[in-house]
């Protein structure tokens, strides 16, 4: 197995051109413990940290456009990105354990596939695209559409994520991520959901958009609409719950029961439009 | 009854906290574990594990295998041709590899041993096995209907009675009394059926080993186990070799709980080394800890008690249900026996049935049968006080064991701690504290046997007065510490002048397995009288070199002095000025002992939980825990606490969230720490220990083991609590989420 360190985007994309089987390492925290558990055997593993720009978090139209190669702890160092996205990057911290978060980022999250990943429910509800470079030049693509299905993307042969794009915020604007496991931290979510609002200065709700993970074979975007107009006053958060939990399509697996996530993703985005709202709130004061 | 050994005195050094003797190493990383040993020209040796939970091997092709470069052996069962002479050891032979059937997900069917790992790992894929795929079962109630799918012919035991499955090997029944008139009696009859998880022990460190054998038949064998003489024996007879042929060197081990106290990898290193002419090390991976090693039994349990409005037990039944895997375990008869021990009851009647599945076989896991059946009657005892509105602990007061209680499983206790921690709990700022929305506050009660055993002890004297002492129980509860603690109290001299090391097989005489929280006592109670042994030779010296009589010495603070003015008038002789001349007085000193040690003292203790559960999603939060246990002597507080405080981490862990989860095809679905969920530090609270130090009279220094009890009271106490906080009764361990909304709404 070869290891490779490109130096530049178009260099990275001639070695995944070149050579199918190989696989990119960003943070490395899912792709190492495959490797070692022998779930797969690349020809080579190529590592995208020594590009230029994948470890940096830039100001960019007023929003955030983070690389591919940043870790989540660093987002959650980075004060202005976290005041803008509370949600995202709480997301971010939740992965694995202290010492995972020093290396994962969420693109490898996104681009891992996994239905339960922390970091992608937010980045969804955010309205968040990925910048894609490959062969035929780069694209910019919805991060909803890059899962299609666990452990599968829509990435292209020789095609890689190079960052990711948060839009800027409007006024009066924040999210939440929440997610639940049997423990209080080192899990896998059983559900996840986030949801993301913008008030205006009356505190009415403007625009949310909702997002739920690992009820479905891929992340799901969710009508929120149920909030608009609404000051999040308990009827409205509860036409959400039904919403969520209408929208939840779950299995019956070791981690939980179709009733319990059905049910559970309901009480998420409760919780979450509650903790989002306060947040938008705070931030108009 | 062993004879009183208990004698009151002042300790200087034994109940001191003093550092341990291999925290350096084990920080530092120079530690060897089982896995941290290498040979010259060492192969790297793996196994091949059934996919299937139930299939007869009807082929096994090793021939490309063998082809490949690298490979230096293929084993298969064809190559153990010796019929070991135990019928225990020959399970074992079959559990570490698979004779015409296997018998659970992960049993090894062949193994290979080649120089590199990836070598020996391809060699793996080119192994061809013809299975014939046959019906599995893994629950224990399924199990024992008739016409269940069955592991084994012929095996059942003579007490099963008729209409019951090949599956159920054994029957057995305790109790005293007449239940039936004691129920006529009753005021309220409780009557509850639980069901409880196989969980695994949860070690860090996974089975490793490296096994080195000559073609002179001389074998050395490095592992990590709770018991290097018990692999001894048990390789030695599944190899066909003379046990004193085979060294065995127990490395440092990263925790056991009584999943090693039994072989899976050894035997097969030994012939992979026998056939390869080549030292081969193996190591499991975490999968093959989870599939193949030893958890503990998963249950089915009945409990009824009958009680008098003002809370006192006329009767009580159990039904122990218990499977363990596809071979015999004796784990239901010890739920019969531990269930009801810590009560005086009039009329008692419990049934232990042990059963076979397609599971691995179970290993033992602290105080193994009984956390399982305290949950059952515990949650019982809980649901009448609630009845009766009655505080749980005056309720078990009442009833409570005490000297001269015929215990449940027959004998008749000497003194015990049990209304000791019951009292203590009661008196505790914990109980009275108060409780917000949706909390809860749990209490149950557990006991242990604990046991003594066969062990042997020596006591080397060094020409510069430093002391060295050779135990043969693999250290994993702080035995070093406190066998140094216990030799320096007895010798009277520092700590610190005293090193103690785990010795070799073929250094030492005969020890059992490090368990039944056996060491401190039985390995402590050998110390100190190895110590005698070596201060009466020391006396003898001290006698000789001032012309008395041995008999007019005694050993004071360290040193021999003449016993009273008559003996005649010397100054003393410390233990270094007699080691220094001891090549001059008759030779070296050692004091040696060698017992199957009695009078181990039984263990009882009393857990308070406080829970809150979120009743939107059936979380549940573990908000404070007291331990309160009858410890006998602590020798070592810091590790008496830690024996205590771990011992309920895993019972949380047990109670809440551990379990084995099998697929519709038998196959294990949660094989890793990721979806097999031991609690984490962010999930507990400081978990507070209370030592209770009841002497024991079978030990100088009143010591009794306190490594078990402790996981016995806490699958109650937290269901009490939750179920308590949730108000609903939890009858199913564990009580993770899913299980606990369901059953919330249910309500």
């Amino acid at each position: 197995m070869k290891f490779q360190t490109p130096h530049s985007v178009e260099d990275a994309v001639a070695i995944l051109v070149a050579d199918p089987d190989a696989r990119v390492l960003a943070g490395g925290t899912d792709l190492l413990v495959r490797l070692r558990a022998g779930h797969m055997t690349p020809s080579a593993v190529v590592d995208i940290k020594r590009i230029n720009g994948m470890r940096d978090i830039t100001s960019e139209n007023g929003g955030w456009r983070i690389g591919a190669g940043v870790a989540c702890a660093e987002m959650g160092e980075h004060a202005a990105l976290k005041a803008d996205y509370p949600g995202v990057v709480e997301g971010a911290e939740l992965i694995g354990s202290t010492q995972v978060q020093g290396r994962c980022t969420v693109v490898g999250n996104l681009c891992n596939a996994g239905p339960a990943g922390d970091s992608v429910p937010a980045l969804v509800a955010a309205g968040a695209t990925v910048r894609v470079a490959g062969p035929n030049g780069t694209r910019d693509v919805d991060v909803i559409d890059i899962p299609t299905a666990p452990g599968k993307t829509s990435l292209k042969e020789g095609e890689f994520v190079t960052s990711v794009f948060l839009p800027a915020r409007a006024a009066n604007s924040s999210d939440a991520y929440l997610r639940f496991i049997p423990r209080t931290e080192m899990d896998i979510a059983v559900v996840g959901c986030a949801v993301n609002l913008t008030l205006d200065d009356a505190g009415v709700v403007t625009a949310a958009s909702m997002s739920l993970g690992a009820v479905g074979p891929k992340v799901k975007q969710v009508d929120a609409s149920a909030l608009v107009g609404s000051t999040c006053d308990d009827a409205a958060v509860e036409a959400l719950a039904a919403a969520a939990t209408a929208a939840a399509t779950p299995i019956d697996d070791k981690r939980g029961t179709i009733a319990f996530r059905k049910d559970v993703s309901g009480v998420l985005a409760k919780r979450a439009a509650r903790a989002a709202y306060t947040r938008a709130k705070g931030a108009s004061t | 009854m062993a004879k009183d050994e208990f004698e009151k005195r002042e300790f200087k050094i034994v109940g001191t906290r003093v550092p341990r003797p291999d925290g350096l190493d084990k920080v530092t990383g120079r530690a060897r574990y089982g896995a941290d040993m290498s040979a010259p020209g060492m192969l790297f040796g793996y196994c091949l594990r059934s996919p299937h939970a139930h299939a007869r091997i009807k082929s096994i092709d090793t021939s490309e295998a063998e082809a490949m470069p690298g490979v230096k052996a293929v084993v298969t069962r064809a190559d153990f041709t010796h019929v070991p002479a135990s019928g225990g050891t020959k399970d074992i032979l079959d559990n570490v590899m698979a004779g015409e059937k296997a018998l659970y997900d992960g049993h090894t069917v062949a193994a290979v041993a080649a120089n590199s790992r990836s070598a020996a790992k391809a060699a793996l894929k080119a192994i061809k096995v013809d299975y014939e795929v046959l019906p599995h079962v893994t629950d224990v109630d399924e199990a024992m209907k008739p016409g269940a799918p069955e592991l084994h012919q012929g095996r059942q035991q003579e007490s099963v009675p008729e209409g019951f499955s090949q599956n159920v090997l054994a029957r057995s029944q305790y109790g005293h009394g007449d239940v039936d008139a004691g129920f006529a009696k009753a005021d309220i009859i409780v009557e509850r059926s639980f069901k409880t998880a196989a969980t695994h022990q949860g070690y860090i460190e996974p089975h490793a080993c490296l096994a080195s054998m000559g073609n002179d038949n001389q074998a050395d064998l490095f592992c990590c186990t709770q018991g290097h003489f018990m692999v001894r024996n048990t390789c030695a007879d599944i190899m066909g070799m003379e046990s004193g042929r085979l060294r065995v060197t127990a490395s440092e081990i990263g925790g056991g709980f009584g999943g090693k106290t039994t072989v899976f990898l050894e035997p097969v290193a030994l012939m992979l080394s026998k056939k390869s002419g080549k030292p081969v090390k193996m190591t499991m991976s975490r999968d093959e800890v989870m599939r193949a090693s030893g958890p503990t039994a998963s249950t089915s349990i009945d409990i009824k008690i009958g009680v008098k409005k003002d809370g006192t037990v006329t009767a009580a039944t159990g039904d122990f249900r218990y499977q363990s895997g596809c071979f015999y375990s004796m784990n239901g008869a010890l739920g019969a026996m531990c269930g009801f021990a810590p009560y005086d009851l009039e009329n008692l009647k419990t049934v232990g049935w042990e059963v076979v599945t397609n599971r691995p076989k179970a290993a033992a896991y602290r105080a193994p049968g009984a956390p399982m059946a305290a949950f059952a009657v515990e949650s019982v005892m809980d649901e009448i006080a609630k009845e009766l509105g009655m505080d749980p602990i005056d309720l078990r007061l009442l009833n409570g064991a005490e000297e001269g209680t015929k215990a449940a499983y027959g004998p008749t206790y000497p003194a015990i701690g049990l209304k000791a921690t019951l009292k203590a709990a009661k008196a505790h700022p914990h109980w009275s504290a108060p409780l917000g929305e949706n909390q809860g506050r749990g209490v149950g009660c557990g006991f242990w046997f604990n046991f003594g055993g066969n062990t042997s002890v020596s006591l080397m004297i060094n020409p510069d007065g430093t002391v060295n002492l050779s135990e043969g129980n693999p250290d994993i509860g702080g035995s070093r510490a406190s066998m140094s603690m216990m030799a320096a109290e007895e010798l009277g001299i520092p700590y610190e002048q005293i090193r103690t090391i785990v010795a070799d097989t073929a250094s030492l005489g005969e020890n059992d397995v490090t368990d039944g929280s056996r060491v401190t006592f039985a390995v402590g109670l050998a110390t100190i009288k190895a110590a005698r042994h070596a201060i009466e030779i020391m006396k003898g010296r001290a006698a000789a070199t001032w012309g008395i009589d041995a008999d007019a010495v005694e050993w004071v603070d360290g040193a021999a002095q003449p016993a009273g003015p008559n003996a005649g008038k010397f100054p003393p002789l410390t233990l270094k000025d007699i080691a220094a001349t001891m090549s001059k007085t008759g030779g070296p000193i050692s004091g040696h002992h060698e017992a199957n040690a009695e009078g181990a003292g039984v263990s009882f203790g009393t857990h308070i939980c406080d829970t809150e559960v979120d009743p939107e999603t059936g979380a549940v939060k573990i908000l404070r825990y007291t331990v309160f246990q009858d410890a006998g002597k602590a020798v070592h507080p810091d590790y008496v606490e830690g024996q205590l405080q771990g011992g309920a981490v895993q019972g949380i862990g047990w109670a809440l969230n551990e379990e084995y989860i099998y697929g519709e095809d038998g196959t294990l679905q949660n094989a890793g720490y990721l979806d097999y969920r031991i609690p984490v530090a962010s999930d507990l609270p400081m978990i507070e220990p209370v030592i209770l130090e009841i002497p024991n009279p079978g030990h100088p220094y009143g010591v009794r083991g306190v490594g078990e009890t402790g996981i016995v009271p806490p699958l109650a106490t937290i269901a009490n609590a939750v179920s308590r906080a949730a108000g609903v009764r939890m009858t199913s361990l564990p009580m993770s989420p899913p299980k606990l909304l369901a059953a919330i709404k249910a309500n």
